[in-house]
């Protein structure tokens, strides 16, 4: 392995590590404002949001792939069915119609 | 007596984590699978890659240092780079860090090294406590997998057939949906939150700012905007 990829790989697990920690390690709830900790606690349902859309219009040059693989999803989830089944049900869809149609 | 007591809780948090990281483990596969084929025709040697996968552990950074290092980028500029586009994290640990029970530095600090998009959104949308037995196996059984399938991808290529191999790259992002889609149900806030952030983050991208920044932009404006305008009606 050459150094200079090795200082590559090490650079990064470090820059990629301390905001991972410092925030679980460092901050005190008790000592955050309500106000901020209401923001914290949107973050996920927002970050959901935004991990969606519009990336799951890009995983195919074909948009509609995307978008079955969504509604298959969104379906499947409304109905109740458990997370597994879900991914699996939307990766076995898009499987048919990759077979089919492209 | 105690003693017992506490290691049983915590192997049953642990198997939960596990079973919760199921999901993650089957969406990595083809995104390390991929990965371990591209470091292969990158250039890099089959300990680079995956030592890479096992010292940083996140999906977008790594794909982005390939697409670097075949263009000839210093490391410097890849190391700062990928700062940048790990800097979201900083927001996920910190709404973690609201969610989880609180045991000793040393163990937070473990576990903080398996926060992902992905781990992150699986305990951060379950209900009850987050243990630290849980975090333990949700990050573990994504890790291995992540770990494993980049060597697998290095070594034997992407040798699921192509129609399957198609199917799973929507495997994260049905994942993604099958957690939002039961908390909206519950709350109009959530709609409101993804929907906004959505919209924000579509808008970034059209504007070409970067994937990393636009996500951390689109969550934090829709956060913020979304407690300003509801926060005392609602909650979560």
């Amino acid at each position: 392995m050459s150094s200079t990829m090795l200082l590559i790989i090490v650079g990064m697990a470090v820059v990629t590590y301390i905001p991972r920690m410092v925030p679980l390690v460092f901050f005190n709830s008790d000592h955050i404002p309500a106000s901020l900790q209401n923001i914290l606690k949107n973050v996920p349902f927002a970050i959901l949001g935004a991990l969606i859309f519009p990336g799951i219009l890009t995983i195919h040059e074909d948009m509609t792939f995307g978008l079955i693989g969504a509604a298959v999803a969104f379906i499947t989830a409304y109905l109740g069915a458990n997370l597994i089944v879900v991914v699996m049900t939307s990766v076995g869809a898009l499987s048919v119609y990759a077979y089919f149609f492209l | 007596m105690q003693a017992i007591t506490s290691v049983t809780r915590s192997e049953s948090g642990f198997a939960t984590g596990l079973r919760a990281g199921t999901s993650i483990a089957i969406g990595y596969m083809p995104v390390a699978l991929t990965f371990g084929l591209l470091a292969r025709t990158t250039g890099l040697t089959v300990f680079e890659a995956i030592l890479m996968s096992m010292l940083v552990f996140a999906g977008a950074a790594q794909y982005i240092t390939l697409s670097l290092l075949a263009i000839g980028t210093g490391a410097l500029e890849i190391i700062f780079t990928i700062f940048i586009v790990n800097i979201r994290h900083l927001l996920m640990s910190a709404s973690i860090n609201e969610r989880v029970t609180e045991d000793s530095v040393w163990k937070k600090a473990l576990y903080a090294f398996g926060i992902t998009d992905e781990t992150f959104t699986v305990a951060a949308t379950k209900s009850g406590n987050v243990t630290t037995g849980y975090m333990f196996g949700l990050c573990l059984i994504s890790y291995t997998s992540w770990v494993v399938f980049t060597g697998a991808g290095y070594m034997v290529g992407a040798s699921l057939p192509g129609v399957i191999q198609q199917g799973m790259s929507v495997a994260l992002y049905a994942m993604f949906v099958g957690l939002l889609v039961p908390s909206s149900k519950k709350s109009r806030k959530v709609i409101i939150l993804a929907g906004l952030a959505a919209l924000l983050n579509s808008f970034f991208s059209y504007l070409s700012i970067s994937t990393g920044w636009s996500i951390v932009l689109a969550t934090l404006l829709s956060s913020v905007l979304v407690e300003i305008v509801m926060g005392r009606k609602e909650n979560v």
